[in-house]
């Protein structure tokens, strides 16, 4: 269902003062929101492998239990992963949280209905698997709160932000594979990153 | 007691000690059972249980950029579900191993399993990972010590199969024929 909310401002306002948050982005219009917000090295957005992205998340979260792991990814990509949300909430990351911008449409390949416009809740598909924190926001003032709660919390989180389906420009992030894989490693691991695996 | 007088998987668990995998996810697989109790049984492993088999390989892509080395433990028909998400830690020069049980060849009862097991080499390969076959027992520390090295020292993605012939055919004698 699509919802009020402007995406790019939806995600600006998350990613205020992020701090060390690693973002990991879905593929399509949540990386360009992400890239959009001025690009850091602990950004790895993803320009395929549609339906990993909350897994890659959950590795990164149990890699790197001290950080805050953040993933901001579409409906579509989300409904492709649906089982992945049954792993996170068995293995509860206390640092993983998953938002998705639902705008019910597949906005890549020409704005085709997604499950979620036919009425599929997504928070409601992780509230089943077992995640107990999930919300579904609507109004502007909400993001701010989960904004909050993305660096407050110590337990995992799912949040469905209904997006409008309006388009934003394309900002594109880096899609050099090793070049992204280095990136946020060496920021994560320093010159180990290069040494180590 | 030698080394070589230990069941293959202790071998197995020993390396995964050695080469400090810290992560094994697993879509269970009857043929993998005493590796992954033994994982499980590690205060050392987080053992993480998958609803599909390309969730690993995601898992897996997340844990190397967070500077965590894993392992992945599926069945050859889970082999197909993945192909898209190799695409990952393919493009990004990621190590990758899997350790994967072979069904639909020796012995093997359920037709079903035949098309996936005998695509199983060809679908890695064309998917860009090397892949090493075991047959024997004997086999397998040495196989899997030079997947694991080929994988975390030089990057590569890598996939070790476990015959069917290695782990025995599934046993359906309880079963009762309609026709």
């Amino acid at each position: 269902m699509t919802g009020p909310i402007d995406r790019r401002d939806a995600v600006r306002r998350l990613l205020t003062d992020r701090g060390d948050l690693i973002v990991v982005a879905g593929l399509g219009a949540s990386a360009y929101d992400v890239a959009a917000c001025g690009g850091s090295p602990l950004d790895f957005p993803l320009w395929g492998a549609m339906g990993g992205a909350a897994m890659v998340g959950l590795g990164l979260a149990i890699a790197q239990p001290g950080r805050t792991v953040v993933v901001v990814t579409g409906d579509g990509e989300m409904l492709m992963g649906l089982g992945s949300l049954a792993t996170i909430a068995v293995e509860r990351p206390p640092n993983l949280r998953i938002v998705v911008l639902d705008n019910g449409c597949f906005g890549e390949t020409g704005n085709q209905p997604t499950h979620t416009a036919s009425g599929t809740d997504l928070a409601q598909v992780a509230q089943a698997c077992g995640i107990a924190d999930t919300r579904t926001i609507t109004e502007i003032g909400a993001v701010d709160r989960l904004r909050a709660d993305l660096h407050g919390a110590h337990w995992p989180l799912f949040a469905v932000i209904k997006i409008s389906d309006e388009e934003q420009p394309k900002v594109l992030p880096p899609r050099d594979g090793p070049y992204l894989a280095h990136r946020i490693r060496s920021s994560l691991l320093g010159t180990a990153a290069a040494l180590e695996d | 007691m030698t080394t070589d007088a230990r069941h293959w998987a202790d071998g197995i668990h020993a390396l995964f000690r050695a080469y400090r995998i810290t992560l094994v996810s697993v879509v269970p697989d009857a043929g993998h059972k005493r590796l992954i109790d033994l994982c499980q049984a590690d205060a050392g492993i987080r053992t993480v249980t998958l609803t599909t088999e390309e969730e690993g390989v995601a898992l897996a892509a997340g844990a190397y950029l967070g500077g965590t080395r894993s392992a992945l433990l599926i069945q050859s028909s889970g082999v197909g579900n993945c192909v898209n998400m190799f695409s990952l830690p393919s493009i990004c020069h990621m190590p990758f191993f899997a350790l994967v049980t072979m069904r639909g060849e020796w012995g093997e009862f359920n037709p079903w399993q035949v098309p996936m097991g005998e695509s199983t080499t060809a679908v890695l390969e064309a998917s860009g990972l090397t892949v090493f076959r075991t047959d024997t027992a004997e086999e397998v520390g040495p196989t899997v010590e030079g997947a694991l090295g080929l994988a975390w020292q030089s990057r590569r993605r890598v996939a070790v199969l476990l015959s069917q012939r290695l782990i025995g055919a599934k046993r359906f004698g309880e079963g009762r024929a309609s026709e």
